[in-house]
């Protein structure tokens, strides 16, 4: 059936099975390889996206669930010019990854944690990222990394499309 | 991992989507959130052929106050998510342990997308939700092609996935009393934060509820009357696996599990009374 789903800013109608989940939607029909899939069964975090405003992990949904959604990916956070989104950078300043699979649906997920709470404690980006693991176990930077990005102001809570991401 | 194939049906009203359900029989599933049944189809656990997506009927997503005075219900419709209740203030007000236990099921994103309909209609032993609801006793809203009825939460969860409910019907709303400042408490055992509990128990105004501790979440009888003849919390915790009958699997075998219910049970009393 046809599905109108804008990702990153662009709209684009695709003819898709009901079957098709979210994640490999993003992946083979948009291309879009960011988005990771790791456990395949709603634990890990790593297909995380953000949906109409609100953090999902996108192996859970299926395409035809999305119709007429907005979705960001990794790919729709740096600027036109590169720059990157105030999560990106965090990561990177605080080094909040090492294989870095997880690292994807963590900032999504983070950016969702810092929607919801502007300047979480340790133990609240914690509990805000509980649904996100890291098999390096890095979670020490990865915390480290969100809290930075607190401090760089309300774009770090936000993805630069239209939509706000209201928690 | 990749359900079957299946027919998807979206639809914008209860009546609509009772229809689809007479159209397409018991081969047809109402999808909510997803977060139970999709897991479950990418296992090939459940292959239903019709999808009926329920999620864009606006006015089942809600709480309020329904009456007035003691008699008065907190009604919660079927559609209103996980992070929905957990913030609402009138149910953080009026039943302030549903949004507490609404904030500990999965994680935030499980939360973004699951609803209090779709765990209900689930069944599974291991809800939080369920496990909460039949605590506080009150009902289950049930619609289907001969109008609406009431089941109490006593009734409803009858086995592993099974339900007092038809194929025919929806769950639209759920109602439970007022508690106020009645205490309460909510204790749960998971290896990980956003994983199922092995054992959890929800204790509110002299009931304790039990999930994981038999095919379907459980009322801890035994504790409760214990506790009306004016036994201790102590006392009355060491009952709490009576009449129980849970399972075994890698994380828990049946013995720990009683455990665990007895000692569950007592913290979430503790914690009820304020001790």
């Amino acid at each position: 059936m046809q599905v109108s789903i804008t990702v990153n800013g662009e709209q684009r109608t695709d003819e898709v099975e009901p079957r098709l989940l979210l994640a490999h939607y993003l992946r083979e029909v948009r291309g879009l390889k960011a988005t990771n899939i790791g456990c395949d069964s709603t634990s890990c975090g790593a297909c995380t996206v953000i949906v109409d405003g609100l953090s999902v992990k996108s192996c859970t949904v299926l395409a035809v669930q999305s119709d007429g959604a907005q979705v960001t990916t990794l790919e729709g956070l740096a600027g036109p010019d590169g720059e990157l989104h105030p999560m990106q950078a965090a990561f990177r300043a605080e080094h909040g990854l090492q294989c870095g699979f997880c690292t994807p649906g963590m900032v999504m997920a983070a950016i969702g944690v810092l929607a919801d709470n502007p300047d979480p404690t340790d133990r609240e980006v914690r509990e805000g990222l509980e649904g996100n693991l890291c098999r390096c176990t890095g979670y020490h930077n990865i915390v480290r990394a969100v809290r930075t990005a607190a401090q760089a102001g309300p774009a770090a809570g936000q993805v630069p499309q239209a939509q706000e991401v209201e928690a | 991992m990749i359900p079957s194939p299946f027919e998807y049906v979206k639809v914008r009203s209860v009546d609509e989507a009772l229809a689809a359900l007479t159209e397409h029989g018991e081969d047809a599933k109402l999808l909510a959130g997803g977060h139970s049944l999709l897991p479950i189809m990418k296992l090939r656990l459940a292959i239903p052929t019709v999808l009926i997506d329920i999620s864009g009927i606006s006015d089942l997503s809600y709480v309020r106050v329904d009456g007035d005075g003691p008699d008065a219900m907190v009604a919660i419709g079927a559609g209103t998510r996980h992070f929905e209740l957990e913030r609402d203030d009138v149910a953080r007000t009026e039943v302030p342990l549903l949004p507490h236990v609404a904030g500990r099921v999965g994680d935030p994103q499980v939360r973004h997308r699951g609803t209090i309909g779709g765990t209900t209609a689930h069944s599974d032993p291991a809800s939080d939700l369920p496990t909460a609801l039949l605590a506080l006793g009150g009902t289950v809203v049930l619609q289907g092609p001969g109008g609406r009825r009431e089941v109490p939460v006593t009734e409803f969860w009858t086995g592993f996935f099974e339900t007092a409910m038809s194929p025919d019907e929806m769950v639209v709303e759920l109602r439970v009393p007022r508690t106020g400042s009645i205490g309460w408490g909510y204790e749960k055992f998971t290896r990980r934060e956003n994983d199922w509990p092995i054992v959890a128990a929800a204790a509110v105004d002299g009931r304790v509820a039990l999930a994981n501790m038999a095919g379907s979440v459980v009322r801890a009888t035994a504790t409760e009357e214990a506790l009306a003849r004016g036994a201790s919390i102590a006392e009355a915790a060491e009952l709490a696996d009576q009449g129980t009958s849970p399972g075994a699997d890698m994380h828990a075998d049946q013995e720990y599990r009683r455990h665990l219910a007895r000692l569950l049970t007592r913290r979430a009393l503790e914690t009820a009374a304020g001790v």
